[in-house]
């Protein structure tokens, strides 16, 4: 048995503990906002927050994370109002939506590590994030306006 | 027989495809070219937001206009409106019911959306493709929303005794002005809903003087504090007690057959439950799934680890010899030599051979894979003769009717409900994996969940088809156009229906060949055959991608061999603004439209020119290193004009600092959505033409992921896209938004490379051609 703790609460798993977190998250626990898109940590859509960083949970193991910290979406802010979310709704980044939660969670970890990241850190911090549609622009500037005060 | 005027039996165009026997000929005939085709005749005048003619009548089951199915209201006044088509991104399901409440006077913060399941019978068409969902529906769901406007105004009068006329809907209540009585829409919906519903004829539509919403653009979607808090729920979120989640392995090479299989080590995976055959259709059968051996697990991820386990023999069948390299040269020799006709005008032959001079260019394109964020993923739950699908389709009555038919149960016992989309791109507008979860809950007595990972996706899905488009221009001793040959050769999206099926359908033909709308006296089409080895599909914006990389490359290409401004040129060659002469195109699919609403306008088409032109600078200076280019399309009978800046390093490193897009898509609901779309397509098109191509060898895609199939990232993605949409005319209708943005763009930013570099490029993706 295997105890980790997701958005402050502990969760238990039986189960093969080479199971990658991300589909412990989605499957198990039934916590869906963290998403699967490639599942080689290609494209940034199961994005979690473990202890300040932001980690692809499709490439992480279940025990990997025993004693550890998981912050998943829905554990981001208690009313889905940290900055990032905010700048977010004010921009109106999403089109289908589907990467946006792993965007959320790679742009407010950036956010932890550099309040006020420059032009071209928030490039870079973000490029390991797909979005198919191409909302690039607006998930650019809501990092940017999250970091200035929404 | 006519196709357009027997909707019944036809959903899009693969059910035309099977009320004809499939031989080259009757395709085109079973599709009308041949056919007697009334178009309606050209309307010259519209009042403001009359009734204009839309293809949407011709769509399966056409359109549901009745207040009674789309909108109900609470006794506290919420509205709840239908949303009936697909949301993957574009913004539908906010746009079609905020005309519903524009037009009914609601108040937006007062509606919610509910989402449709499939049933064309009672909503009307639900196929969310081809750019239609505003065109065909901004006036059925105006007047949904005037009924339901003038139910409720009916019913306030009843209650005071006074004559309707004397009250007015405002703002989510009912006013009396004369004695300042007022009723808000919940006091009145039990009443209201006992009102007759008004014919569409007597129906007042509001003045677009007194919008409050439509064409304003400070509307946010519907979805965005869930899609912000990660409560949307997309396809794959649906979980159901008792659910089974499964993986698939499927035969590799298209048309390919399951020998063998053992499953020994998989189910000596922790957390597998059972494997087995899931049955397949021969190639090609339109949406049915291709079959295999699925895993079946208490998790995704042990369903992948089992499938990873499976020893399995296939027989790879006639495709196994598929290899691009072979296949292009195929398709080089075919576009070299005459095709079948389908456009002539003048004596393209002769004028080519009496030219002062020719140029000849061949643009290959190559397989694209839609790669929708979200992967294909469905659940059932098949209880006896009765079905329940959970899933991300754009097409939720065609599901609904394929689940049936392969279930062999009455449509009526399906419920298709339709989550959000995680992408669709026309992925998702073919049900296979709603099939497969089908099947699979059958078979197991449970709730599925059928889970495409990334590499199933990109290689088992229905590929953008492969391209060589061969033009060439002939110019007299002045410089002058004047003879015009262009071959399309590309496996046919038809061959997905019927066997053997080697040119281009009406619809293919339709998309930047035979609606070519350059003044050019001596112009000739052909369609050379092209067999496919591998499921071809509709892809965002579809032949119009290929095609306008080669005509709007050609263009540059003949205004760089006579000393011309590309964009003189451009509109030289689209010549006087005028409607061009249907009879002359032979389109007669035109998006599925009528000509006379939307006819090929060269006014428009120039207009966007001009106006990206004037916006985006064209003729600016730029930095060394750096080009500009230019590149024009109608598709889905809107008109968008791009210039792109491209920035090229001394080592070949492709940057691009800014677009510029003009959109003309006619009367428009919200604008914000028609930039981020816009946006979206520059990204779209960045990828394409810089990374994009599944290659095939021994007959299976050779790609599997965003390792070796990259799609552009926000570190390359364009510093700014500017969006410049056209204000429409007070009667012009609206057109389409999804798809148009993306064809302009790869030739825009190719033409770019070559002000920049010198260096054409007719071959995509650019890869490492500019690399030194």
């Amino acid at each position: 048995m295997i105890k980790v703790k997701i958005n402050g609460q502990e969760q238990n798993w039986d189960g093969d503990p080479d199971l990658p977190l991300l589909w412990f998250l989605r499957d198990e626990v039934g916590l869906t906002g963290t998403k699967y898109g490639c599942g080689q940590a290609l494209c940034g859509s199961c994005t979690v927050i473990i202890d300040k960083q932001a980690v692809r949970a499709c490439i992480t193991s279940v025990s990997d994370v025993v004693g550890r910290d998981v912050t998943t979406i829905e554990g981001l802010h208690p009313t889905g109002d940290h900055p990032v979310q905010k700048a977010w709704r004010q921009l109106n980044v999403p089109q289908c939506g589907y990467c946006q939660t792993g965007q959320i969670m790679q742009g407010a970890a950036l956010l932890m590590d550099n309040p006020k990241p420059s032009h071209d850190q928030i490039r870079e911090a973000m490029a390991g994030n797909i979005c198919r549609c191409g909302a690039y622009q607006r998930i650019e500037n809501a990092v940017r306006l999250a970091s200035t005060g929404v | 027989m006519n196709i357009l005027t027997n909707p019944k039996k036809l959903r899009g165009f693969e059910r035309h495809l099977k009320v004809e026997n499939v031989s080259r000929r009757s395709i085109l005939k079973g599709l009308g070219i041949a056919g007697g085709f009334a178009l309606a005749a050209p309307v010259m005048s519209r009042p403001a937001f009359a009734a204009y003619e839309t293809g949407a009548g011709a769509m399966p089951h056409g359109t549901v206009v009745d207040p009674r199915v789309f909108v109900s209201i609470a006794p506290d006044g919420i509205v709840t409106i239908i949303g009936h088509r697909a949301e993957m991104g574009t913004g539908v399901r906010t746009s079609l019911p905020l005309i519903v409440a524009e037009e009914m006077e609601a108040d937006w913060s007062r509606v919610r959306v509910q989402q449709a399941p499939g049933n064309e019978a009672k909503y009307g068409n639900q196929d969310t493709d081809g750019s239609r969902s505003t065109r065909h529906y901004l006036m059925p769901m105006r007047q949904i929303g005037a009924s339901a406007r003038s139910m409720l105004e009916a019913a306030a009068a009843k209650r005071w005794g006074v004559p309707a006329t004397e009250v007015k809907a405002r703002n989510h209540e009912v006013v009396h002005a004369a004695s300042g009585r007022k009723l808000g829409f919940g006091e009145l919906a039990a009443d209201a809903a006992k009102e007759s519903v008004p014919g569409i004829e007597g129906l007042k539509l509001k003045d677009p003087k007194d919008f409050r919403y439509l064409g304003k653009g400070q509307i946010g979607i519907v979805d965005l504090k869930d899609i912000t808090t990660g409560k949307a729920q997309y396809g794959a979120d649906i979980r159901l007690p008792g659910m089974k989640y499964a993986v698939i392995a499927r035969p590799p090479v298209t048309g390919g057959k399951l020998k063998s299989f053992d499953a020994a080590d998989a189910m000596k995976v922790s957390g597998v439950e059972k494997v087995l055959e899931v049955k397949g259709w021969p190639w090609p059968s339109k949406f049915q799934p291709l079959g295999g051996v699925a895993v079946i697990a208490r998790n995704t991820g042990a369903a992948i680890k089992g499938r990873d386990a499976l020893k399995i023999v296939w027989d790879d069948g006639a495709n196994g010899k598929y290899d691009s390299v072979a296949y292009r040269a195929s398709l080089e020799e075919a576009a070299r030599k005459p095709g079948l006709v389908v456009r002539k005008e003048g004596d393209a032959e002769a004028a080519l051979k009496s030219a002062d001079k020719v140029i000849t260019g061949e643009y290959y394109l190559p397989h694209l894979a839609h790669v929708s964020m979200e992967p294909p993923v469905a659940v059932a739950d098949v209880k006896g003769d009765r079905c329940e699908i959970w899933a991300p389709v754009q097409s939720a009555g065609g599901t609904r009717e394929d689940v049936a038919k392969t279930l062999g149960i009455p449509e009526a016992n399906v419920t298709v409900n339709v989550t959000l989309l995680g992408g669709g791109f026309g992925r998702k507008s073919k049900c296979d994996f709603a099939i497969e979860a089908a099947l699979l809950s059958k078979e197991l007595g449970a709730p599925v969940k059928v889970q495409w990972t990334r590499e199933d996706d990109v290689r088992h899905g229905f590929l953008h088809t492969v391209s060589l488009e061969r033009i060439e221009a002939g110019l007299d001793k002045n410089g002058k156009v004047i003879a015009w040959r262009h071959r399309s050769v590309a496996p046919t999206i038809a061959s997905t229906f019927a066997a053997g099926a080697k040119h281009a359908a009406p619809f293919e033909l339709g998309m930047g060949l035979i609606d070519n709308p350059f003044e050019i006296a001596n112009l000739q089409c052909e369609n050379p055959e092209a067999a496919a080895h591998t499921r071809i599909g509709w892809f965002r914006a579809v032949s119009n991608i290929p095609r306008a990389f080669a005509v709007q490359s050609m263009v540059a290409e003949i205004a760089a061999a006579t000393k011309r401004d590309p964009k003189d040129m451009l509109l030289e060659l689209i010549g006087s603004p005028r409607l061009v002469n249907l009879s002359s195109v032979k389109d007669p699919w035109n998006y599925g439209e009528p000509y006379g609403s939307y006819p090929i306008d060269t006014a428009r088409l120039r207009k966007v020119v001009e106006l990206v032109a004037d916006k985006g600078g064209w003729g600016r200076s730029v930095p060394k290193g750096h080009g500009l280019g230019i590149a024009v399309h109608r598709s889905f009978v809107s008109y968008i004009a791009t210039i792109v800046e491209v920035a090229i390093d001394d080592k070949g490193k492709l940057t691009v600092p800014r677009v510029d897009t003009a959109i003309d898509c006619g009367t428009y609901v919200n604008p914000e959505r028609i930039e981020s779309q816009i946006e979206g397509a520059a990204i779209m098109g960045l990828s394409l033409a810089k990374y994009g191509e599944i290659t095939f060898k021994d007959g299976k895609v050779q790609q599997g992921n965003f390792d070796d199939f990259p799609v552009i990232r926000l570190d390359e993605s364009p510093l700014v896209t500017h969006v410049y949409i056209v204000p429409p005319g007070p009667d012009t209708p609206p057109s389409g938004v999804g798809e148009p943005g993306v064809p302009p763009f790869a030739p825009a930013l190719i033409n770019a490379i070559f002000a920049a570099t010198g260096k054409r490029i007719r071959s995509l993706p650019i890869g490492k051609q500019l690399e030194a």
